[in-house]
């Protein structure tokens, strides 16, 4: 059984994102949920210079600890051990998966209860459980939803974002044995409670991600609102925490910070209802907590960001989903769209890393490198140069990337346009001859332009280009529009 | 991370960029023309065409670096050059580094980041210019482009600019913050999201109410001013130069 094969991403983008936009009520859900998003976080910093500071210092540690992150990995297994935590290594997706697979088998496990995890999300780890015949049932109410609704997130921080109240009582009324339409918000979170509430008792196994591993102490940190995290991870008598190998952060000390950027620019809260620690399994003389705690810690390409100097900006990412929220292109087109586990600008760049270029490298199209994502970020991720990075290892093979299918997005009559508008442009004989022709023969120019004039009137030459004005401008007043030698400005 | 600026210099150069060459010149001769108004020379190297940006943001850094090599080489003097657009000041100032880093010309590419202004940016922080407004009282919505937003982060220069002009009542359009979808490129390697964008745009600006739009960047404007004209919505838009230039003579 091998990984999520993800070379849909390219395949279908310009459909689903022609779908997204048709669909008006699901721009309205998003615009409405982004707009809401945009604001909480606004009002958590209400102070520029102070939140520029705090950003500087989440990157400032978010970089320490990448900059020694094989020591820090190392300590926090030897940590992890030394708690009890059983810890496993896996390099890519499959490995991932058939790790969890072997430890549900080990135990004759055929049910497991899940925490929010994108991590699980990345390697497909229900499909492939189910594949298997084991139920991997979600617990967050997010990704409960998007799970009887037989669909994926569409945002890592609020997996159900793309829905709406009357939606979700639709589903709910239609999928869940019993239960009458209902749009009681309250209501409606209730009956999702009652339903996983007898879950997390019958489940054999329960699966987690992480959000902070703590080398220092081999703690696992998991941030989150409902309480199901709490009892994915405690409740049933083993715990398998899903963590990428960038979560790991040196000490205790580095959390505080990065856990107030991370609520504050997630979702515009101070802290957030539960922020719970794990550091081992259930002790002799405990009553509560599984009995065994296992830690599979993922690369699947992380490694490969971390051996290019700019491309390794990427793992400073904590997951808050800010660039998303903030995103004028993820607002119009919606999660699914990106048709990836990571949507929006941290999912532009972090897909085609994980899944090749040829793969997953077209949706580094959809960006109009307005900043606005960068802007956001808690630890300064400069979202718009790393796409358009993406970009270009996309048209060219160059020998010192390790990127997945770097040129295969090269397309050659596009290169030959780039060549020739080079060449014209650099060229200021050429240059000048085209501009003259161009204004000469405006009323030639075609009123129909590719996709440009299907939704804008085509622009129309000047009569005269700057260089002309400027010529006639300089005839009128010599004395100011000349060419500046050594001696007029020594 | 504030800029630290000059004094007014005697001399300048002029950066016209591409588009304003080809489809409003006459941006670029008002932005001149204030320019020498603050009795400034001002030199425009007839040999300047593109700074590169729309091949360096399509991910083509070879033909971006060939085309902003032969624009450093329009500049070899240490003068201020001014730029009446964010995106290609932008482009020079925040990208010219990066693009020739561990090149021959990392070193010039570097010197000219250093000394190129936007146009507004210069006028209202170098030469500390003061407006007189002439114009009839009008009613103005200003789109500030992403690249004076928030790469140059000079919006605040072009808000005091117009701020000096009595006659002009300047109305605020919902998500002034939001990227007009136009991008470059963009708006034609993704043309329906680009699409979408730019009609929210030009929805928020008509609501306004406003008699006209005004921006700093002619590749916002001809994105935007090409939507509405489709739409058949009678909002017109002008280079900031010329808006100033016109109501100041
Ligand atoms: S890239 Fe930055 S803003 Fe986006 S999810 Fe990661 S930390 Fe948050």
């Amino acid at each position: 059984m091998t990984a999520p094969d993800a070379s849909h991403i390219n395949r279908n983008f310009k459909s689903r994102v022609i779908e997204a936009l048709e669909d008006q009520e699901l721009r309205n859900n998003f615009r409405g949920a982004m707009d809401f998003l945009m604001q909480k976080r606004a009002a958590m910093f209400p102070d520029p210079e102070d939140l520029e500071a705090l950003r500087h210092r989440g990157e400032q540690i978010r970089n320490r600890c990448l900059q020694q992150l094989p020591e820090l990995l190392e300590k926090l297994e030897s940590q992890c051990v030394n708690n009890g935590i059983r810890v496993h290594w896996a390099e890519t997706a499959e490995q991932a998966n058939n790790i969890i697979l072997g430890i549900m088998k080990d135990h004759q496990a055929t049910r497991m209860i899940k925490g929010k995890s994108m991590a699980s999300e990345e390697i497909g780890l229900n499909h492939f459980l189910a594949d298997h015949d084991i139920e991997a049932l979600e617990s967050d109410m997010g990704e409960y939803i998007v799970q009887l609704d037989h669909s994926t997130p569409s945002h890592i921080i609020m997996p159900a974002i793309h829905k709406n109240k009357q939606q979700i009582a639709r589903l709910f009324h239609e999928k869940i044995p019993g239960i009458d339409y209902t749009e009681d918000v309250d209501q409606l979170i209730g009956t999702g409670r009652k339903v996983l509430r007898q879950k997390f008792f019958e489940a054999d196994v329960g699966l987690s991600g992480v959000n902070f591993a703590i080398a220092e102490t081999g703690t696992l940190c998991l941030v989150e609102n409902e309480g199901n995290g709490r009892m994915s991870t405690t409740v049933p008598p083993v715990h398998i925490a899903l963590c990428g190998i960038e979560k790991v952060v040196e000490s205790l000390t580095d959390v505080p910070p990065l856990y107030r950027l991370l609520t504050r620019s997630a979702t515009g809260q101070a802290i957030t209802t539960y922020f719970n620690m794990i550091s081992g399994p259930r002790k002799p003389d405990e009553l509560d907590g599984p009995k065994e705690v296992h830690l599979v810690l993922l690369d699947n390409g992380r490694s490969r960001m971390y051996a290019d100097k700019q491309l390794q900006q990427t793992l400073r990412c904590i997951r808050c989903g800010a660039c998303m929220n903030h995103c004028p292109v993820y607002t119009k087109i919606g999660g699914h769209a990106y048709g990836s586990t990571y949507p929006g600008p941290i999912g532009q760049v972090v897909s085609p890393q994980i899944w090749g270029l040829d793969k997953a490298g077209s949706i580094t199209q959809a960006c109009s490198l307005n900043g606005a994502c960068r802007d956001a970020c808690p630890v300064n991720i400069p979202l718009p140069n790393l796409i358009r990075r993406l970009r270009h290892e996309g048209n060219i093979d160059s020998a010192d990337s390790q990127t997945l299918g770097r040129g295969s997005l090269r397309k050659p009559v596009e290169s030959l346009i780039w060549k020739f508008w080079t060449y014209l442009n650099s060229s200021p004989l050429w240059y000048r001859l085209t501009l003259w022709g161009a204004t000469r023969f405006r009323n030639l120019m075609p009123s129909s332009i590719g996709p440009w004039t299907r939704y804008r009137s085509a622009p129309r030459p000047a009569e005269k280009s700057l260089h002309e004005l400027v010529k006639a401008h300089q005839s009128q007043s010599p004395s100011h529009v000349i060419k500046p030698t050594k001696q007029e400005t020594k | 991370m504030s800029r630290l600026y000059p004094e007014k210099p005697g001399h300048v150069y002029f950066f016209g960029t591409c588009l304003i060459d080809l489809f409003y010149p006459e941006a670029g001769l008002h932005g001149i023309q204030l320019l020498e108004r603050e009795g400034i020379k001002v030199s425009y190297p007839p040999e300047q065409s593109c700074c590169g940006q729309p091949a360096y943001n399509s991910g083509y850094d070879d033909e971006a670096r060939s085309v902003a090599a032969a624009q450093i080489a329009c500049f070899p003097e240490e003068i201020p050059v001014v730029v009446p657009s964010a995106s290609c000041a932008s482009m020079i100032r925040e990208h010219y580094p990066s693009l020739f880093a561990g090149t021959e010309q990392e070193k010039l590419a570097r010197d000219l980041a250093h000394r190129t202004y936007e146009l507004t940016e210069f006028l209202v922080e170098v030469c500390r210019i003061e407006l007189k407004d002439m114009g009839a009282p009008a009613k103005v919505v200003v789109h500030h482009s992403c690249s004076a937003q928030r790469h140059l982060r000079i919006s605040g220069q072009t808000q005091k600019l117009l701020n000096q002009l009595d006659n002009v009542a300047i109305v605020q359009q919902e998500r002034a913050y939001e990227c007009c979808g136009f991008g470059g490129t963009f708006s034609v390697k993704a043309p329906e999201i680009s699409n979408a964008m730019v009609q929210d745009k030009c929805d928020n600006l008509v609501a306004t109410g406003a008699d006209q739009l005004v921006t700093g960047d002619c590749g916002c404007m001809m994105n935007i001013t090409g939507a509405l004209e489709k739409r058949k919505d009678p909002l017109k838009g002008q280079h900031i130069a010329s808006f100033i230039w016109e109501r100041t003579q």
